[in-house]
């Protein structure tokens, strides 16, 4: 387990180098920041004097160790848009968006979890039909369009709750729903197919035969092998939502990271934009890292591969 | 007494592999009705120059937010009403189409040849070459795919030829991952060892044993990331940073119609639903075609 662990660790570490070279090379190569820096109405003497004092006129690579240095030691620049350091402005924005994606898994649990355990303990039926077709639709409907549909149909027609803002708790249900949703029929297909094989199994059997309760074969014994893969849907699942939470809280003027990255994108605040794409990638490399430990944890055979 | 009977008994006629794939096809319920929509969808966009009732760019200022014809006061001049400029919304709709797909296939098919190959690659020859590959995919999975193609875009400037290959080069990690573990599979299988014994090139068994072998896997990620494709698009233009006006994109027309959707809820509502139905559509097809394919792989 520890010499899994070490590998483990050390594949995280190389691909979040990885990523992070990657988005800063590909950052650069689509835009001349100097040029987004100066301002639209810059002289051509003006952007290359932003280029000098910014240091952008050193080659490539000795910018990127230089910015990977520093931000290792937590420094990722000063934003140009608020002139404030990026790491500042983004530790203030980080909780609401964790909030956000913590209340949408939690959603997406509550939803897929018993579709998946009640399609698969009666397959072939309405219920797993029904838990088919919504999963179906649920990966079909683009999440911005459920979004705004939510805003018209529970904030203006219905008037139950705040469409925009992040004040209070109310303000996150919105949101959290249309950022679950898409996490759903990943769930809950794995949640079925994980409890239709367990169910199947001799061991169920043994316990049916010697005369437990339905309730405690299903939950004690069935559905707690078969959530281990689950688990580790999850971790990715929410880091795909922190990705995925700029589109939702762009609809719902939520001033989280997502947002925040929306609009240094507009700004070109390139910094800000380099240091978000990074924070979401890492997350990313944290939860499968993690995930794939509880994983190795709970089934030996995977630490052997 | 001889027993005659067993003569009358019809011949058993065993179907051919294309009799069966032909049952299991009309017997899919969820792949005819993706294959219906798709169909009806696909025509519109080919025949978009025909059929469309207007110019979907040209604005008539006097008849703007006209409500489409199920309203009162619509009328079937504009079936499906018009947008905040006067322009037909059943004519953008219908050009609509063509952007959405041209986009979903053309990403797709830059994204399937670049994991194809890696995946191809990775699951042949294995060892180092595969960890090396392997590594790539976890890297690309890492990245916001949202994020970093907003960022890209945004850069670049957004239009129709910056959206397909920024999306083709981001969107290429399914491929590799399934047809690598499928390569895997059929390594060791025994017409690949006869390809290699009597000498064939690596290219050529790559090309002509292993690829035609797992063509049916290669469909359905295809099909899958035609969708996938179209749902970015529609999300990049939705937030402004993808097709840009006044071209009639689906995620366009929904962000452009967000403003008045308080008061005319179907100008979102129309250009979503054949959206999620497209999608819908494709994804319905690409599970039927696993489902008739393979259908033990079943879950």
């Amino acid at each position: 387990m520890i010499a899994y662990t070490l590998k483990r660790l050390g594949l995280a570490l190389l691909v979040a180098v990885t990523v992070s070279f990657v988005t800063f090379m590909l950052l650069r190569f689509s835009g001349d920041p100097a040029v987004a820096l100066a301002g639209p109405d810059a002289t051509p003497e003006e952007i290359e004097i932003v280029r000098v004092t910014h240091g952008l006129d050193r080659p490539l690579l000795v910018q990127y160790v230089d910015w990977g240095r520093r931000a290792l030691q937590g420094d990722f620049g000063i934003s140009p848009y608020f002139n404030q350091p990026v790491e500042k402005i983004i530790g203030n924005r980080l909780s609401i968006t964790m909030t956000l994606g913590a209340c949408a898994l939690s959603f997406a649990i509550v939803l897929a979890i018993p579709m998946g355990v009640l399609a698969a303990i009666r397959p072939n039926t309405w219920i797993d039909r029904t838990a088919l077709t919504v999963s179906v639709i649920g990966q079909a409907m683009p999440s911005f369009f459920f979004g705004l549909i939510l805003i018209i149909v529970f904030g203006v027609m219905l008037r139950w709750l705040p469409i925009s803002g992040s004040s209070t708790w109310k303000h996150f249900i919105l949101p959290a729903v249309a950022l679950g949703y898409y996490a759903t029929p990943a769930i809950m297909r794995l949640t079925r197919s994980g409890m239709l094989e367990v169910l199947g199994a001799d061991y169920i059997r043994t316990a049916r035969a010697k005369g437990l309760r339905a309730g405690k074969v299903l939950f004690k014994h069935a559905l707690r092998n078969a959530i281990i893969p689950v688990v580790s849907l999850l971790a990715v699942q929410f880091g795909f939502m922190l990705g995925g939470s700029l589109v939702i809280e762009t609809i719902f003027a939520i001033n989280g990271v997502g947002f925040l990255g929306y609009e240094s994108i507009s700004r070109a605040d390139l910094p800000m934009v380099q240091a978000i794409v990074l924070l979401v990638s890492m997350f990313y490399v944290v939860l499968t890292f993690f995930s794939d430990l509880l994983n190795a944890y709970l089934d030996p055979r995977i630490r052997v591969k | 007494m001889t027993v005659e009977k067993s003569a009358e008994l019809p011949e058993i006629v065993f179907p051919t592999p294309r009799e069966i794939l032909f049952r299991r096809t009309v017997r899919h319920k969820g792949f005819l009705i993706g294959a219906a929509i798709l169909v009806l969808i696909v025509a519109v966009a080919l025949l978009a120059p025909v059929i469309a009732p207007h110019d979907p760019y040209w604005q008539d200022l006097d008849h703007r937010l006209q409500n489409p014809v199920w309203y009162a006061d619509g009328s079937w001049d504009h079936p499906l009403g018009t947008d905040n400029l006067g322009r037909d919304y059943l004519s953008r709709l219908m050009y609509g189409a063509r952007i959405s797909l041209l986009i979903g296939i053309s990403a797709m098919l830059i994204s399937g040849m670049i994991g194809t190959s890696l995946g191809v690659v990775a699951g042949y020859f294995g060892g180092r070459t595969d960890m090396v590959i392997s590594f790539l995919i976890t890297t690309r999975l890492s990245m916001p795919v949202v994020l970093v193609a907003l960022a890209v875009v945004a850069l670049i400037g957004g239009s129709l030829t910056v959206i397909i290959w920024v999306l083709g080069f981001l969107i290429w990690d399914r491929f590799a991952v399934v047809i690598r573990s499928s390569t895997q599979q059929l390594r060791g299988i025994d017409y690949v060892s006869a390809a290699k014994a009597i000498g064939c090139s690596t290219p050529h068994i790559l090309v002509s044993e292993v690829l035609p072998n797992m063509l049916n896997n290669l469909i359905v990620v295809a099909t899958l990331e035609v969708a996938h494709a179209i749902l970015l698009e529609a999300a990049l233009s939705f937030l402004g940073m993808g097709v840009q006006p006044p071209l009639p994109s689906w995620g366009l027309m929904i962000s452009e119609g967000k403003d008045f959707m308080l008061f005319t809820p179907w100008i979102i509502a129309i250009p979503g639903v054949v959206l999620s139905l497209l999608v819908l559509a494709i994804n319905l097809m690409g599970d039927g075609i696993r489902d008739i394919t393979a259908p033990e792989g079943r879950s």
